[in-house]
């Protein structure tokens, strides 16, 4: 099932939403939407959904398999909606809840009983929660109910699923797993699914392709490791994960801070232009003196060792504050102790030019 | 920190003479306002005996006042159970022009006299109001008859349905029913499936409540009515006039079919209220993982 987002707008009273976004979804792709809290992603979802209405525009058009669905009511739609907070029905049980979409169809259209309990069974074995039938919504935890939501949405046979924020509510652990299952499933059912969260490790583990939301707007729609390697723009880098900012200036062609330069992809930026290079934490080395001039120095200000890698924190002469992740042999080569003057620089840098629009 | 049996902290506990004192002042007041006039009800119906009491009940204006009690009761509590939950529903889930307006003027028959709404009734609809004499051409008679009865207890027992359900849905929010929405369902199918049992203790509750004071009211039916005996009159009316001719037997007879009532309303209301609980936690369940992020 693809689906055509064109020029679709959004406001609610003077707060906009969407901003003319357009974009599309390929047939069985797991696509994510990533992005902070009000960038707009779960009003796409309800707009593709059918929950929202786009403001009205005679460009603007959400098309199913190429048919325009503006006039379609949400029930039309055939779309498996999941939300944050389950809204499983708390009165049914599990086995009435997963009916349920089926129970409702015009008489014509209904299963019979027998196909109804076999539909809702091998959906049970599917969500790996067989004997929980006869349970109801309160007595299951917050995985096993977010499970049920999805075969609940699975029991209508959508065209696409459209899961809003569902591992939001949960715990880490339970999250992780829950995500790895989800990506299995999707595999299975190749049904087209749009998710929608606030999580980067979320997105870039689980998606084909992540569209990454700010502000009403699409920064940046590519495959997780283009949109990790090749990040559009500053917000998609720094909302992407733990980054260092320097602030420099723009000299012949390069990024100069201190003593390090640091090539541009467009050699056409004038002189004296701010630049600001974004570092990853694991693209940075860290040295017990300077042996090339390309490196600053720093001050260790915190050593932490719980984890696969060893995250250090330092101080530069300016007083800002980056941090490098190392890993533990380097870690133990190096000796470092706190308050150890050392030299830092960069192995992998990217400068974007904040008042130049390439 | 020690606790005590109680569970309460220790630390946290008044004086015990504070504790005394209040806990006095409630039950006494209690005891002397509300139970002892309430028993008072049931002693004076049964001074002459059990049988004078049952006498009572022989009036054919008794039986005719219960009858009209009940009338009025029969029409006013349905309707308002119906605008009641279509209030309701439209307050919680959806945003309109005028929604905090019509908020208001639920509320309107809590603050307004009932004897006001029952002369409004009658500016309406009396003989010298504006639409008396046109309804008179079609041999329709609202004031002084059973139809201004009626209008006027559903006018006093308006808000007690909707105010019982607005905070309740607002509560449970509409993420069920677009749940049952996208799964095919239809407008009528989300609101018997999904809505109605997600609400119906606070519908019960409010039913009960509107109730009780549909059958209890007299301010705004006393005005409407002819106070002819055997006539309009509704139970309450029928006690005044009962009590107006020293017929205290009588009267307090008649009385203690509301006291009952009351006391049912009491206990029905206990037990509501606590499965009303269970309806709004069970609500509150799913939203206290997002409060607490």
């Amino acid at each position: 099932m693809s689906i055509e987002i064109k020029n679709i707008s959004k406001s609610f009273g003077s707060f906009s939403a969407l901003n003319n976004i357009s974009l599309k979804i390929e047939n069985g792709e797991l696509i994510s939407l990533l992005g902070p809290s009000g960038s707009g992603k779960t009003t796409l979802l309800r707009v593709i959904a059918g929950m929202e209405s786009p403001d009205p525009n005679p460009d603007s058009h959400v098309l199913f398999f190429g048919e325009d669905v503006a006039n379609k009511p949400v029930g039309d739609r055939k779309v498996g909606f999941v939300f944050q907070h389950y809204a499983l029905f708390k009165h049914m049980s599990v086995f009435e809840n997963i009916a349920f979409g089926l129970r409702v169809r015009p008489r014509s259209q209904r299963p019979s009983e027998n196909a109804i309990r076999d539909k809702v069974h091998s959906l049970l074995s599917l969500i790996q929660l067989e004997g929980f039938g006869t349970r109801f919504p309160k007595q299951l935890s917050g995985g096993q109910r977010q499970r049920v939501a999805l075969a609940r949405a699975l029991a209508i046979e959508p065209q696409v699923l459209l899961l809003d924020e569902p591992f939001g509510a949960l715990d880490a652990k339970v999250r992780k797993g829950l995500r790895d299952w989800l990506r299995g499933l999707h595999d299975e059912l190749n049904t087209t699914t749009i998710l929608v969260t606030h999580d980067q490790e979320e997105a870039l583990e689980v998606s084909d392709r992540v569209v990454v939301m700010n502000q009403a707007k699409i920064e940046q729609v590519g495959a997780p490791a283009d949109v990790f390697h090749h990040p559009a723009s500053e917000f998609v880098i720094d909302f992407l994960g733990n980054v260092n900012v320097f602030h420099g200036r723009i000299n012949q062609g390069q990024a100069v801070l201190d003593t390090i330069r640091v090539g541009l992809s467009d050699p056409n930026v004038p002189d004296g232009e701010q630049a600001n290079v974004y570092v990853r934490p694991n693209d940075m080395s860290i040295a017990r003196n300077s042996l090339s001039k390309a490196s600053m120095a720093a001050k260790v200000t915190r050593i932490n060792r719980a984890g696969v890698q060893a995250k250090i924190n330092l101080m530069l002469a300016n007083q800002e504050e980056i941090r490098v992740d190392i890993t533990m042999e380097q870690l133990l080569e190096l000796d470092l102790q706190l308050d150890d003057a050392v030299f830092v620089h960069p192995n992998k840098a990217r400068v974007f030019v904040p008042d130049y629009t390439i | 920190m020690s606790t005590n049996t109680k569970g309460i902290k220790i630390g946290q506990q008044d004086p015990t003479w504070v504790r005394f004192l209040v806990i006095s002042i409630s039950i006494t007041f209690v005891a002397l306002m509300l139970v002892l006039p309430l028993g008072v009800v049931f002693w004076e119906a049964f001074r002459k005996g059990v049988s004078a009491y049952l006498d009572s009940f022989q009036d054919r204006n008794a039986i005719r006042a219960i009858y009209m009690t009940c009338l009025a009761a029969g029409i006013a509590v349905p309707l308002n159970l119906v605008f009641g939950i279509a209030a309701s529903w439209a307050i919680a889930k959806f945003n309109f022009r005028g929604k905090s307006l019509l908020i208001a003027l639920i509320d309107l028959p809590f603050a307004i006299s009932p004897v006001i709404s029952g002369l409004v009734y009658i500016l309406v609809f009396g003989m010298q109001g504006w639409l008396g004499k046109w309804l008179e051409g079609y041999g329709i008679q609202v004031i002084f008859a059973v139809p201004g009865i009626v209008l006027a207890t559903i006018f006093v027992t308006f808000p007690f349905v909707a105010r019982e359900l607005i905070p309740l849905m607002q509560e449970q929010g509409s993420e069920e029913e677009w749940a049952a929405i996208s799964l095919g369902a239809n407008g009528w199918q989300t609101f018997w499936r999904v809505t109605l049992p997600n609400i119906k203790w606070g519908v019960l509750y409010g039913v009960l409540l509107c109730n009780a004071r549909a059958m209890g009211e007299f301010g705004a039916v006393s005005v409407v009515s002819s106070n002819i005996r055997g006539g309009t009159n509704t139970l309450p009316l029928h006690i005044d006039a009962l009590y107006n001719d020293y017929n205290s037997v009588a009267a307090f007879a008649m009385a203690s079919i509301l006291a009952f009532l009351g006391v049912i309303t009491l206990i029905g209301k206990t037990l509501l209220e606590r499965k009303l609980q269970q309806e709004t936690s069970s609500s509150l369940e799913s939203t206290t993982t997002e409060e607490s992020k």
